[in-house]
């Protein structure tokens, strides 16, 4: 097993953990996403993530992403909390639909259903 | 308000079951039904993200799937990034952030099929199966 090595907080690591966040970062405070787009696949390039800790371990970053970057969108005055709120808290009941979803059944005419839900929003917006 | 309400239950589901925040599907909600400015909706969207990580982050610990120290360590470093890409989203046009947040929806979009199919394909792999067993290569932190 390989496995204990690979989880040694080596500088090789540290530093590749410092350039994915960096990065995530960036992509996060300029598209108002967490950066789990990411986050992901340079988890799973860099460091041999496998795809279920890959994004587990994203989302717990982006707590702290998507909270720096919040905070500093709110110095310049764009965030709406009240919407903020609207959104945010049917969502957290969304997630729990979502993550049981993904724990019991195959999710592709779901995850289908979203990619043409992403690609007519992105045309909307270009729209625009 | 009904409108709002259902961008959060769907941007959810999908964060659930991609395990993202959801903010590629807030910030075009908030843009499209709640008549937002491109930078509003970004800013916006990230407030609403990090009760939906917070969730996630739960949901995903319980499985197995969080590297609690590595997941600090990318947070807690990403606050230069965050801070200069807010700062150059602020200096960008709304119409070219929106152009620019269009090609990442359709890019997730790709990622997505792409996912599904290999799935798909190699199925050898029941992603059910991988999330209960306790052991799995993927979880050595959680014996």
């Amino acid at each position: 097993m390989t496995a204990d090595r690979s989880l040694e907080l080596t500088t090789d690591r540290a530093l590749k953990l410092a350039a994915i966040g960096t990065a995530a970062g960036v992509f996060s405070g300029l598209f108002g996403v967490g950066g789990g787009t990411v986050m992901v696949p340079l988890l799973v390039l860099w460091l041999g993530y496998g795809p279920r800790a890959a994004t587990g371990t994203s989302l717990a970053a982006i707590v702290f992403i998507a909270g720096f970057a919040a905070a500093t969108q709110g110095a310049y005055g764009n965030v709406h909390v009240l919407d903020a709120i609207l959104i945010g808290v049917p969502a957290v009941g969304g997630v729990l639909i979502g993550t049981w979803l993904q724990q019991r059944m195959p999710t592709r005419s779901i995850s289908l259903l979203f990619a043409a839900v992403l690609v007519a929003s992105a045309a909307e917006l270009l729209a625009r | 308000m009904i409108a709002a309400i259902a961008i959060g239950v769907c941007a959810g589901i999908l964060a659930g079951l991609l395990g993202v925040g959801g903010g590629v599907l807030f910030v075009p909600g908030l843009v499209i039904f709640l008549g937002l400015g491109q930078h509003q909706a970004e800013a916006t969207s990230l407030l609403a993200i990090i009760p939906v990580a917070i969730v996630g982050t739960f949901k995903q610990d319980g499985y197995g799937n969080v590297r609690r120290r590595d997941a600090l360590l990318m947070g807690l470093l990403s606050i230069a990034g965050a801070t200069a890409g807010v700062a150059l989203a602020n200096a960008l046009s709304g119409t070219v952030l929106r152009v620019g947040f269009a090609l990442l929806m359709v890019l997730v979009a790709i990622q997505l099929v792409r996912k599904t199919m290999s799935e798909q394909a190699g199925d050898t792999h029941p992603p059910q199966a991988e999330a209960t067993c306790v052991n799995h290569p993927d979880s050595p932190d959680k014996p």
